[in-house]
């Protein structure tokens, strides 16, 4: 097959995952966000050949970015072109805080290439979300751990800290932006 | 924590998401933007005294379809401006053609005017308020398209920031209409333009700092 059939099939198969995932089918959401961990992991490898620390860090922070954003996201546009262009923000984002754009390897433009190139091997990151999820208040902090680590449902989580469903849910939704807000801070 | 386990976090527990998120947000900062803009002319301005006859001459509706147009545009560049990897063709085309027709009837209005009226439907009666009041009244609508912009996603932030400014902008000049009564076009093909320009010219210095995600 060639390059370009493949990323055909690529977009293909992850808009379907995605849009899947955006009507609340959890296990193809979490298809999607393996594979372009794979996909993002690549693409700041190759560019952030002299910060390799940097790698596994960025990839989580655009995951974190991806799904706090994914609202944005517009079945008429190509995928590729969607989260390339975070992936994008985000490496400039860090280039910023370094102070300098000289560190880059690889130019960050060519979107085309986005899902032809995915590396599996995931580094330590340097950078640990537990430590930061533990800053959060119990708030944001509770509904996190009780739906997402723990995997209780959003009633049952309301029960056991005597919050309402709808704090619930706005509490993992802040606490998942405050999650993004101080890795930004952080670095 | 491992980047699979934080995929396993990301994905556990979230149900569907609401969609048309822009359009929604968008059309919430326009009704607060243009309500409370609408109050602050009342307020402050008050109605051109003569609006009942105004409305009579093509003259008035031109100025409401230019800045009309500018604010349509400006939302057409906002909303792309939101979305990562949306592209902005046609958007520079939808931003010129107000602008040039007004200053097409403008060269028509000079030219067929005496050498020395030339100045008067230049500067009209209020040239020098004209632009800071419609920058006034695109205050509400500025905070309004920020905040609306917070919770998307734009990737160019001085862009998007100067997109939000001039849609406040327009959205002020479109109240500013009502109370203003200049209806030369070359006064409008200027001073508007320059009104607009200024909350344009604060969002793209703002951009950078306030809409970073």
């Amino acid at each position: 097959m060639t390059d370009k059939g493949r990323m055909n099939t690529s977009e293909a198969r992850l808009k379907d995952l995605l849009t899947r995932g955006l009507d609340g089918e959890a296990t193809a959401y979490q298809a999607f966000l393996t594979e372009m961990s794979t996909h993002l992991r690549a693409y700041f490898r190759k560019r952030l050949a002299r910060l390799p620390d940097e790698v596994e860090d960025l990839v989580q922070e655009a995951l974190l970015a991806i799904h706090n954003k994914r609202h944005t996201y517009d079945a008429d546009q190509p995928l590729t072109a969607w989260v390339h262009a975070i992936a994008k923000y985000k490496l400039v984002d860090l280039l910023r805080r370094r102070a300098g754009r000289e560190l880059l390897t690889d130019p960050m433009d060519d979107e085309a290439d986005f899902f032809s190139t995915a590396d599996s091997e995931a580094a330590e990151a340097r950078r640990d979300l537990g430590k930061l999820l533990d800053q959060l208040p119990d708030r944001q902090r509770l509904p996190i751990v009780h739906t997402k680590l723990e995997g209780l449902s959003v009633t049952e989580a309301a029960q056991l800290t005597g919050m309402s469903e709808s704090a619930i849910k706005v509490g993992v939704h802040r606490g998942m932006k405050a999650l993004a807000a101080l890795i930004r801070g952080a670095s | 924590m491992k980047t699979d386990d934080l995929v396993r976090l990301l994905a556990t527990g979230e149900g569907s998401v609401q969609r048309h998120a822009a359009a929604r947000r968008y059309a919430a900062a326009t009704v607060v933007g243009v309500v409370a803009a609408g109050l602050l002319m009342l307020g402050v301005l008050g109605v051109r005294p003569d609006l009942a006859e105004a409305v009579r001459l093509p003259m008035f509706w031109a100025k409401i379809g230019y800045v009309a147009a500018m604010a349509g545009a400006s939302l057409l560049a906002v909303l792309r401006l939101s979305r990562p990897g949306a592209r902005l063709d046609r958007v520079l085309p939808a931003l010129a053609v107000p602008v040039l027709a007004m200053w097409a009837l403008a060269a028509v209005a000079l030219a067929g005017a005496e050498p020395d009226e030339r100045m008067g439907l230049f500067l009209g009666a209020t040239w020098a308020e004209c632009p800071f009041l419609i920058a006034l009244l695109s205050v509400p609508m500025f905070i309004a398209t920020f905040w609306a912009m917070r919770g998307l996603a734009p990737t160019r932030l001085p862009l998007a920031g100067t997109a939000a400014g001039l849609l406040s902008g327009a959205v002020g000049g479109l109240v500013y209409c009502l109370h203003c009564p200049n209806m030369e076009a070359p006064f409008i093909g200027t001073w508007y333009l320059i009104g607009m320009l200024i909350p344009a010219a604060t969002g793209a210095l703002l951009g950078r700092r306030v809409l970073r995600w």
